[in-house]
């Protein structure tokens, strides 16, 4: 439609003696229009994988979003959060992404030292969350809590603590995941930290006999061995029973409340700092919080919304756990200790 | 074709392959400045990870090539039984099933509530426990020893008719056959297909850890995966990528001091001749068979009856699915091509450099070229390419091409194992007689390398599309969510939970392979016999 004046035009000059110049009008025309679509209008966001997949948060999103600001919203998809801060990092300030989405609490230091990041300015007085939100650079969207998620068949009764998991007879088996290659695996490793401190190695290697296995990531324990009755217990989140009870119509799956309470995890988003769209891109970390988004959460990423949206969060999530107490270790204490800890884990479980 | 234009192909095919495997690691060591070899050296883990990655790997491939010689003897002593074909091509699909896809099958079978134990269990016979060295073994002997007897069965079906009339006329039986006919001919492939097999069990990721039973099972490709993905130590990780590239090549350099005795046959042109004398120990070449048919196959079975669903055909039919497969077809069947044509250049300018240039170790150089990508870690592959590539063009735009490019790349070495043989039997017993009557260029690989190279190159085809086919490593790599194929749709499916139609979606992908393996296995068959060179 917005191309018929300038076809118009080309009509009657072709008529005349020009028909060369009107063709090069055409031509940069054409160009400068699509020149300016593509600076003007695109928003260009780094994801994870399943952010962005056919039944991920990303396709609502981009739709709602696109409604508001007459833009194009571009996904790019990267295999984890760490690898979206790999990106980043490898491109530095030439980096072409205007904002990072999926990036969590513990990489959160990590991610500020790069001096990739800019200040949010995003209002967040509407987030619900577990804990007070201070951090004026990541804006998050949402929430859930590691746990361990056990078979209803296999296990009637799941020890109701960790210290419970702990003294299980050896009999009793978890599959748990590497804090080194995965997210729930390196939460399991703070949770232990929070809750054991200096005693945690000793923990450790008490946990180890009920450990089955350790797998590289959260696909090959959940769907590869728990599901297949491999073990009755996997270390995944309190949310994920939500699924299985809200689409799968399952309640065999639940997952076991911890006295100690539970690790949190919280999922954020930033602004880069040389990005050439930085008022639309602040634009979109604010969608993030509005119902459009939020209610999109819930049963797409399943996790909880970063915000209260009343009557629209599914009737499973209102059934889910409610840990006796939120645990988080900060961000920056993380980033110091990351290492040192998950070499105490080595040296525990491998002794 | 001009010599010359023959000497500027074959030095553009060498420029590239070189650049595409070792331009990325220049780049990150360009990129870091100052590499930590020493510091990784010294570090008492590091030191561990390295010994255990190297015993795990020698222990699978000498199981895996172990047993597949058997295997091999067997299934070439029988060489008409009903399925035979059919059986071949579902054997090979093992190698090509995505990491999770297998570990889901194994653990169906082989695991603590698996079939194996129920019947051991029944039996009053103890428990099997998966996870450990057991699990490690168990699964690279699942990938490898398909592969491994593939090979030798090649290797075993070059065997000319004569030999075998011959040796039938002389009496022998048995061992005895094993040891005058049979042993040569595999004997010939067992240091290259062993290495082959180092390189990949050296460089397993997942398999290692999951079925290991926890971190006291870490290979190398562990720590490089920690150290860029959760480090950002880049230096690190080149570090342990020149490790692991340097423990590779001491192996080959092993390996080149057994004497590769390539059978002194004349190839045979008419390799679709199956005569076999009659075996003596049929029922044990049949429990042989059965043994290692069950073995490969019950964990097909254990993904097939969990997929097994009333959703089964509404998956299939959803576009996503339409799409990934169509995608994946794509991918599949233009990096076999590439990959088949890379290969075989490799191949004639090593066969070049062998017989008529004299210059034996050039030779092995440029076969060892392609074998190079094995042991480069994905992740350090993946970011090489990416710092190389992106001050040029937008990485994401040219993401289908990069993944076809690096899916040929990935399957070169395999490809290059299995034409090896016949290309260097021809030049072994034609060569001389070539060059007099002076026929070269294309009426040489019309009238003399085709028809020898023809079983070969549908079982290479073959591997080369499947492999492609199941890769993810590649795609996942340049995240772009504008090419799905079905593996990705498969990671995809599961980390949303949707874990029943990721399951259907990986009997998808087998059945895929399963097409592509028949589709170049029926495009390379000779269907008449008045082909005659």
């Amino acid at each position: 439609m917005a191309h018929s004046p300038a076809f118009k035009r080309t009509n009657t000059l072709l008529n005349t003696w020009a028909k060369r110049s009107a063709l090069a009008f055409v031509f940069s025309a054409l160009a400068l229009n699509t020149g300016l679509a593509l600076a003007k209008d695109t928003l260009t966001v780094y994801t994870y994988e399943s952010f962005t997949s056919e039944w991920g948060p990303g396709p609502v999103v981009k739709t709602a979003f696109e409604k508001t600001c007459d833009c194009e919203l571009n996904f790019v998809a990267l295999d984890s959060s760490t690898g979206i801060l790999n990106r980043v990092q490898l491109e530095g300030p030439s980096s072409p992404a205007d904002v990072v989405l999926g990036l969590d609490t513990n990489l959160m230091a990590l991610a500020e030292d790069t001096g990739l990041l800019d200040v949010s300015e995003v209002d967040t007085s509407a987030l619900d969350l577990p804990i007070d939100w201070t951090s004026d650079v990541f804006v998050p969207f949402d929430y859930g809590y590691f746990a361990f998620v056990y078979n209803t068949e296999l296990m009637p009764e799941p020890p109701t603590s960790l210290e419970a998991l702990i003294n299980a007879p050896d009999d009793v088996k978890i599959i748990v995941q590497d804090p080194r290659t995965s997210t729930p695996g390196l939460g399991l490793l703070l949770w232990m930290k929070s809750v054991y401190g200096d005693d945690a190695a000793e923990k450790w290697e008490a946990l180890q006999p009920k450990i089955l296995t350790v797998t590289k990531g959260w696909s090959e324990a959940y769907f590869s061995l728990f599901l297949n009755g491999e073990a009755p217990m996997v270390l995944s989140y309190s949310t994920s029973p939500g699924y299985h009870m809200a689409i799968d119509e399952t309640e065999q799956y639940q997952a076991a409340a911890f006295d100690e309470g539970h690790y949190l995890q919280v999922e954020v988003a930033a602004v880069l700092k040389n990005s050439k769209n930085k008022a639309l891109a602040r634009e979109f970390l604010a969608f993030m919080l509005t119902p459009e988004f939020q209610t999109a959460i819930p049963l797409t990423n399943v996790m909880f919304p970063a915000t209260d949206i009343g009557d629209d969060l599914p009737e499973a999530f209102t059934k889910l756990i409610t840990p006796a107490q939120t645990l988080l270790i900060d961000t920056a204490t993380v980033r110091d200790n990351r290492k040192a800890w998950t070499n105490e884990w080595l040296d525990a479980t491998t002794r | 074709m001009t010599l010359r234009l023959t000497q500027a192909l074959a030095a553009a095919l060498l420029l590239f392959v070189a650049s595409a495997t070792l331009l990325p690691l220049a780049a990150l060591i360009q990129q870091v400045g100052q590499l930590s070899v020493v510091q990784a050296l010294s570090d008492v883990w590091i030191q561990r990870v390295i010994k255990f990655s190297i015993w795990q790997a020698a222990l699978s491939t000498g199981l895996s090539v172990g047993l597949a010689i058997p295997v091999a003897i067997a299934l070439s002593r029988e060489p008409r039984f009903i399925g035979r074909q059919s059986l071949l091509n579902v054997f090979s699909l093992s190698l090509v099933m995505p990491t999770l896809v297998a570990i889901f099958g194994i653990v169906a079978v082989y695991g603590r509530t698996g079939w194996a134990n129920g019947w051991l269990q029944q039996l009053g016979l103890p428990e099997f426990n998966l996870y450990g060295l057991n699990g490690i073994l168990l699964a690279h002997v699942f990938f490898n020893l398909p592969l491994a007897t593939r090979i030798f069965l090649v290797a075993l079906d070059g065997i000319p008719p004569a030999h075998w009339r011959l040796s039938s006329q002389l009496g022998f039986h048995g061992w005895t056959r094993v040891r005058r006919l049979e042993w040569p001919a595999i004997r010939a492939q067992v240091m290259g297909t062993s290495l082959l097999i180092f390189a990949l069990c050296l460089t397993s990721f997942a398999i290692v850890l999951t079925l290991g039973g926890g971190p006291r099972a870490t290979t190398i490709e562990v720590a490089i995966y920690q150290a860029i993905r959760f480090d950002f130590d880049l230096s690190m990780a080149v570090s342990l990528a020149l490790i692991q590239l340097f423990i590779a090549i001491s192996v080959l350099w092993l390996g080149s001091i057994w004497k590769q005795e390539v059978p002194m046959a004349f190839s045979s042109l008419s390799a679709q001749d199956q005569w076999r004398p009659k075996s003596r120990l049929r029922s044990l070449n049949v429990l042989i068979i059965f043994i290692a048919s069950g073995f490969v196959l019950l964990p097909v079975v254990g993904l097939l009856v969990s997929a097994i669903d009333p959703a089964f055909f509404s998956v299939l039919k959803a576009a996503s699915t339409v799409k990934a497969f169509v995608n994946t077809l794509l991918v599949a069947i233009s990096s076999a091509i590439l990959c088949f044509v890379m290969a075989l250049g490799l191949l004639l300018i090593a066969r070049h450099c062998h017989y008529r240039l004299k210059l034996q170790r050039t030779s092995q150089a440029v076969r060892l070229l392609g074998n190079v990508i094995l042991v480069m870690p994905p992740l350090v592959l993946g970011t090489g390419l990416f710092l190389l590539l992106r001050p040029y063009a937008d990485v994401f735009s040219l993401a289908l091409l990069l993944v076809i490019l690096i899916n040929a790349l990935l399957a070169l070495p395999f490809v290059l194992r299995i034409l090896d043989a016949p290309i260097h039997q021809q030049a072994q017993s034609h060569d001389r007689l070539v060059q007099s009557l002076g026929i070269a260029g294309w009426s040489r690989f019309r009238l003399l390398d085709w028809p020898t190279l023809k079983p070969a190159a549908g079982l290479s085809m073959g591997i080369a599309a499947s492999l492609s086919a199941g890769d993810l490593g590649a795609i996942a790599l340049f995240g772009s969510d504008r090419v799905t194929t079905l593996p990705l749709l498969l990671y995809q499916r599961m980390s949303s939970y949707r874990l029943q139609e990721a399951a259907v979606t990986a009997v998808l992908l087998l059945l895929t392979c399963l097409l592509l393996f028949t589709l170049s296995q029926w495009l390379t068959k000779s269907r008449s016999k008045d082909v005659n060179p």
